[in-house]
């Protein structure tokens, strides 16, 4: 009987998850408003004064970025459990790593990139110097992969669930704490005026470790969801 | 010496052998455990020389430095447990994996407990985000999550592969977790007072240390048998076993 | 005759601490229709899902001649059609992941979604959702056929059409499962789950 490529079966899977985000635009443009909202909390918590602003700017934006991920991955999954759709996933005569892995390009592609593309903005309104500014967009354009797909496992192990939110928040974030750490450290860093590139390949392993191994245990993960 | 390894675990893998064991060990492993936790504390807090420095507040440890190593190992435990349940499916490691949480995480409690309490007469203060502190919370974190995920789903054979999963991807994290706070911590020097030299700790201190961390550890283990026990015979109550092992004890 | 494509032996599945069935014996053969019935929670769903692999939870065997993906159609209780997605691009897609063949277009007009094709699944109604579902069994490429209450939300028309289509499909050697709760047709094995409380007509 038939079975079908894998290339094939990528190229489909990219090709509908793409339009599946695309035609909900609130999937993209609200993750990001919460990114742009929450960053612009901290001057009203903290203070105005430019100094404090630029030693918290770091850890403001990378807190920020981590919760607009987290919550943008709550509903990964629930619309194709919810309509049937993720059987017929696992059911499928392929391994389904490679809709999973197409399902986490997509949807970094359109949440993930975007924060990573507005955060210099907001560093910026953070007032952390003009200087830094890329190396902020490079942490958060190195770390936001690793936060969807390990966020992704909890939100596959959650997705039958009832109270899936705030379940999901208490799994993943002490899974976030390194990505958290050298993300916002590399920003210090630079700050501090050392050189950064160290730190970024950290950021890089963490990287190459979430993008080999995660979409694995989201498989698996949405497998067990399933009841097997 | 294989053989042996393997025979253990296709017998322990057996819901009937495994409580058959757990009725042979747990009446020595209850009171052995008992004993020696009560002789390496008594002999720590009360019999062992003061310390140099630190004076008496340093006898913490013998509660501090058991029960720490004791959330890493269970935790560590956990992760191995739920990778043999997901790669051999083996039903077994699924109610261990249950098995080791509560304690584990109350142990974990305890560390940063006593960690604390130690920290306010050595930092001064009772909390400190140094590098130890920091990860135990994080593994305490990562217990609780394990724990509120098998409590989210109702059924319990898939809530402990949820939770399988879950803890080898914790275990993997623990490791960068430690590495990165470590990192952390160097890149905010100063704050941190290292009083106690790590290498140089003398006998007379370091025996009670190991036989209260001895004690701790098989009090762990009979706790982790004791839940498993009733894990297994509410998991195989139809089987014919369970079922004359209540006709008999009603006898 | 040939051999069983699909073998349970003493199949037995628990939920909630209840049995939902147990004991089940049954071996189906290519070219074969079975309807599984049963009352409401007599484990109809959780037996197909069993079948396909989706549920691992159970006790006893589940043998399939050959693997089981690369000739499996299955329908699922919910129809997995995504709303935003109009009913060609949901069948496409399906297509491609299960690697089926045809022509979507011939497969939905068969079903009178003819002039549907581009339309949003989510501006289309219940039973309309439920034929996008129904065309992959006018696609060709699987002869194990699963499916969970397929007549259902399908008007009268719509289920004279499947019930030519299934046994269509397995004259021609597909072994075909599905659950329903009444119409037990000619030439068409049954096996019923939970106690024995069939009204005799």
């Amino acid at each position: 009987m038939s079975a079908p490529t894998l290339g094939a079966v990528w190229r489909a899977s990219l090709r509908r998850e793409l339009t599946l985000i695309w035609r909900s635009p609130a999937d993209i443009v609200q993750p990001l408003f919460f990114f742009v909202v929450v960053v612009s909390l901290f001057p009203l918590a903290l203070s105005p004064k430019p100094a404090l602003l630029a030693l918290v700017a770091p850890g403001a934006v990378w807190v920020a970025a981590l919760l607009a991920v987290m919550l943008s991955l709550d509903g990964l999954f629930r619309r194709d459990q919810e309509s049937g759709a993720l059987d017929l996933l696992l059911t499928a005569p392929v391994v389904s790593v490679v809709p999973v892995a197409a399902k986490l390009l997509a949807h970094w592609l359109l949440t993930g990139l975007p924060l990573a593309l507005i955060a210099p903005l907001l560093g910026y309104m953070l007032q952390l110097p003009v200087a830094v500014l890329d190396t902020l967009m490079v942490s958060v354009l190195l770390g936001t992969p690793t936060l969807t797909v390990v966020g992704a496992i909890g939100a596959a192990l959650t997705v039958g669930l009832n109270r899936g939110g705030i379940l999901l928040a208490v799994l993943v974030l002490p899974l976030y704490v390194p990505v958290l750490v050298f993300g916002a450290g590399v920003v210090r860093t630079a700050l501090d005026g050392l050189p950064t590139g160290g730190l970024l390949a950290v950021l890089g392993a963490i990287l190459a470790l979430a993008v080999s191994l995660g979409p694995v245990a989201v498989a698996l993960g949405l497998r067990i969801s399933a009841g097997d | 010496m294989w053989k042996t390894i393997k025979r253990w675990y296709h017998q322990l893998g057996s819901p009937r052998y495994f409580y058959r064991f757990c009725e042979a060990v747990l009446p020595w492993l209850v009171p052995v455990s008992l004993a020696l936790l009560a002789v390496g504390l008594i002999w720590g807090l009360v019999y062992a020389p003061v310390e140099r420095y630190q004076g008496d507040s340093y006898r913490i440890i013998y509660i501090h430095v058991p029960a720490s190593s004791g959330a890493l190992m269970g935790y560590i435990a956990m992760g191995v447990a739920g990778l043999v349940a997901l790669v051999w499916r083996m039903k077994m490691a699924e109610v261990m994996l249950k098995a080791l949480a509560p304690f584990g995480a109350a142990l974990a409690a305890v560390s940063l407990l006593t960690g604390a309490l130690w920290g306010k007469p050595t930092w001064g203060t009772y909390w400190q985000w140094d590098a130890r502190m920091t990860s135990m919370l994080i593994l305490l974190f990562l217990y609780l999550g394990i724990m509120a995920l098998q409590n989210a789903i109702r059924d319990p054979r898939q809530a402990a592969r949820a939770a399988a999963l879950l803890a080898v991807v914790g275990v993997i994290n623990v490791v960068i977790v430690k590495y990165s706070v470590e990192w952390l911590n160097t890149l905010h020097q100063g704050a941190t007072l290292k009083v106690v030299g790590e290498s140089s700790i003398d006998a007379s201190m370091k025996w009670p240390l190991l036989i209260s961390m001895a004690g701790l550890w098989l009090l762990y283990a009979a706790n982790v048998l004791i839940r498993a026990r009733t894990e297994v015979l509410s998991r195989e109550r139809r089987s014919g076993w369970v079922r004359r092992l209540v006709r008999d004890e009603e006898a | 005759m040939d051999a069983p494509r699909l073998t349970v032996r003493q199949l037995g599945c628990e939920r909630d601490h209840r049995m939902l069935f147990e004991n089940l014996d049954f071996s189906a053969r290519n070219g074969e229709i079975w309807q599984v019935t049963g009352a409401n929670g007599a484990g109809k769903t959780t037996l197909l899902r069993i079948l396909v692999g989706l549920h691992g939870f159970y006790q006893g065997r589940v043998e399939w001649s050959s693997p089981l993906p690369p000739s499996l159609l299955y329908l699922g209780h919910q129809p997995g059609v995504r709303e935003e997605l109009t009913a060609r691009e949901n069948l496409e897609y399906n297509r491609a992941l299960s690697g089926q063949t045809g022509d979507p277009d011939a497969a939905l007009a068969a079903l009178d979604l003819y002039g549907f094709e581009d339309v949003p699944a989510g501006r289309l109604s219940a039973g309309q959702q439920r034929r996008i579902a129904l065309a992959r069994l006018w696609l060709d490429g699987k002869d194990v056929w699963i499916l969970d209450e397929p007549f259902t939300a399908i008007d009268q028309q719509g289920v004279a059409a499947l019930d030519q289509r299934l046994r269509q499909a397995a004259a021609q050697g597909v072994l075909v499962i599905y659950t329903s709760h009444h119409r037990v047709g000619d030439g068409v094995h049954r096996l019923h789950l939970g106690e024995d409380r069939e009204v005799a007509r």
